[in-house]
């Protein structure tokens, strides 16, 4: 790895190379190393660079499809009504108020599989399989079975286990909660924990195996006890782990679209920015108003990805000087 | 683990520390209490465990079930096993099937990998083996298009198809879906071509090995795993999207997901054929999931986390 970069002479500043030559031989050279990543390179840039541009002008647009003729520029009235319209705020908060609350509680119990994971004990290897699955479940599907299989308030499993239960201490009055209607972002919640913990659950096992060990065990031996070695080992250690797992997390719970159309199809307070954004344009036609809140979105990414892009840089350039 | 433990066995009775374990003494001092806390952990990880797989286990249960035995409460776990639900979902009585969507995502799927292959490989050649000068604004670069949400983008996405007349075109979806995979797979290859040793690539160098025999003999070896459990990466993230397939296709080039959100209301006793259609559905990625298992880590954070 170390040797990557060092590989890359220092050409170009030495005076002893006065001919045009090897100038223009070294720029073929250069273009040389360069040509294997232009494809990819450009590709990236068309496909995902150039629409944003194309967003960005339309959002300053007066735009609906079906009102062609009085479509015109619109300066910033786009963004006021985003951050105005009762419908759009709503989406911003819930799009908060989703990626945190999903973020945080995968973290948490996904640090608490982690550190169980870490012991040896009978089975890991499949009690780690068993772990992931939730992951590996196509979203839409999983949204699907959340909504009809578990959640549904008759026949799911969540409300059939509590009879099962009530009825064995006797009991036939079971609590039967309708959490799909009565606390609607609260099942998208529970349904995106669910889907994320073995995520968070994954990095953070990575990063509790790249802990040194030596230094545990001299800490052991100076008769710290766990909780010590937890608290001022382990944890400073998962610390670029944790906020890696937090930020990724955020940055793709922001974005999600399958378990808010699938679980609840937006009602009820439920719809995030994405699927705002996806109804404004798919449904209203309001193309201008649409790409105003995409560009909002992505504001608020680029708030997230800057801490991101930091953390993923300094684990990086920790591999990097292995 | 210091140099003074495998002296310790020796001047140590077996008989307590093997007798709760079976596990080698030199081992068992080396952590504190080791038995108790692994016994409790086990058994909390397994209920943990069991906790969050049950979905998935009721799933694929209930798919073997009948509809009535599908919809009891409480449960009817020990139900007759029955494929009724699979053949309804292969369009037993409705005739519609379910194998073009299902064909559709295989074509995004599989076509897109091949095309993230073919441009991820060089340019994280030109960006590991014989890196460019600015190879890690180039990396970041990659990652910060990643990192933009895709509403960002899909309105222009949808009013160039619809003007350019790839709308519910299967090939459109494979470039959008080659440009949301490429950055993740930059990032990957580049962590695995980087773990190819430079002292072999020099050698081979001054042997006089061209570039293909080089690429074939030091360099694919290293990095065959890797680049298949990028692929696999890549293939379960397509197969998996929903919204731009959502907003791209329609009844020609339509996607399983998209097929799967037809039974977002509910219709009826369908819970047993529901579930068999996640099932189906999420079969390629659970074999492409455990198949990648050991990489999963490193593809979910763009290589930061081996």
């Amino acid at each position: 790895m170390t040797t990557a970069p060092a590989r890359i002479s220092p050409t170009g500043h030495s005076a002893t190379r006065p001919s045009r030559n090897a100038k223009s031989r070294e720029r073929a050279m250069a273009w040389a190393r360069r040509a294997p990543l232009l494809p990819a390179l450009i590709f990236v840039i068309i496909v995902t660079q150039l629409p944003f541009v194309v967003t960005l002008i339309i959002s300053f647009l007066n735009w609906n499809s079906l009102r062609p003729d009085q479509s015109g520029f619109a300066g910033f009235s786009n963004y006021v009504e985003v951050l105005t319209n009762a419908d759009l705020r709503q989406a911003i908060l819930t799009t908060i108020v989703l990626t945190v609350s999903v973020v945080l509680a995968s973290l948490a119990i996904g640090l608490g599989l982690a550190l169980l994971l870490d012991k040896k004990f009978i089975g890991r290897g499949l009690a780690r399989t068993l772990l992931i699955a939730p992951f590996l479940v196509v979203p839409v599907a999983a949204a699907l079975v959340w909504k009809h299989a578990l959640l549904n308030p008759t026949y799911g499993l969540i409300n059939g286990t509590l009879t099962w239960i009530w009825s064995l201490f006797g009991s036939d009055t079971p609590p039967q909660p309708d959490l799909l209607s009565q606390a609607p972002l609260m099942a998208v919640i529970l349904s995106l924990v669910w889907q994320w913990t073995p995520f968070m659950m994954l990095i953070l096992l990575a990063g509790l195996q790249s802990r040194p060990m030596d230094t545990v065990e001299a800490a052991q031996m100076d008769g710290a006890t766990p909780w010590d070695i937890f608290r001022h080992l382990t944890l400073p250690h998962l610390r670029q782990y944790l906020e890696l797992g937090g930020l990724l997390g955020a940055i793709y719970i922001v974005q999600n679209f399958d378990a808010v159309f699938t679980l609840t199809s937006g009602g009820l307070g439920t719809a995030n920015l994405p699927y705002a954004v996806y109804q404004t344009f798919y449904f209203a036609n309001e193309y201008g108003l649409a790409s105003a809140a995409g560009v909002v979105v992505v504001i608020g990414t680029i708030i997230v990805a800057t801490f991101a892009l930091r953390t993923v840089f300094s684990l990086f350039k920790k591999e990097a000087a292995r | 683990m210091s140099t003074l433990t495998p002296a310790a066995p020796q001047s140590t009775p077996p008989g307590p520390t093997a007798l709760n374990t079976g596990r080698s003494p030199r081992r068992g001092k080396s952590r504190m209490d080791p038995t108790r806390n692994n016994t409790a952990a086990g058994v909390a990880a397994w209920l943990l465990a069991l906790l969050f797989a049950a979905p998935v286990l009721w799933m694929i249960l209930t798919s073997f079930h009948s509809e009535t035995d599908a919809a009891t409460n409480p449960p009817s776990i020990a139900a007759d096993i029955t494929l009724d639900a699979y053949q309804e979902f292969f369009g037993a009585s409705s005739g519609v099937s379910p194998w073009p969507p299902l064909i559709n995502s295989a074509t995004a799927s599989i076509f897109s990998t091949v095309l993230v292959l073919v441009l991820a490989i060089p340019a994280a050649y030109a960006l590991s083996i014989r890196p460019i000068k600015k190879w890690t604004d180039v990396m970041f670069f990659f990652l910060s298009t990643k990192m933009m949400p895709v509403v960002a983008a899909i309105l222009p996405l949808f009013l160039f198809a619809k003007t350019a007349g790839a709308l519910d075109n299967i090939w459109f979806l494979v470039l959008m879906y080659t440009s949301m995979n490429l950055p993740i797979a930059v990032w990957m290859m580049r962590s695995f071509l980087a773990e190819v040793p430079v002292e072999m690539l020099e050698a081979s160098q001054i042997d006089g090995a061209g570039l293909l025999l080089t690429l074939r003999k030091i360099v694919a070896p290293v990095a065959m795993p890797g680049i298949a459990a990028t692929a696999l990466i890549c293939f379960i993230f397509s197969w998996n999207e929903l919204l731009l397939a959502r907003v791209l296709t329609g009844v020609m080039a339509g996607t399983a997901p998209v097929f799967l959100t037809g039974f977002v209301s509910s219709q009826g006793l369908f819970l047993a054929k529901v579930c068999a259609a996640a099932v189906v559905i999420s079969l390629p990625v659970l074999f492409a999931g455990f198949a990648a298992q050991d990489k999963l880590v490193q593809g979910l954070s763009l290589g930061a986390v081996k």
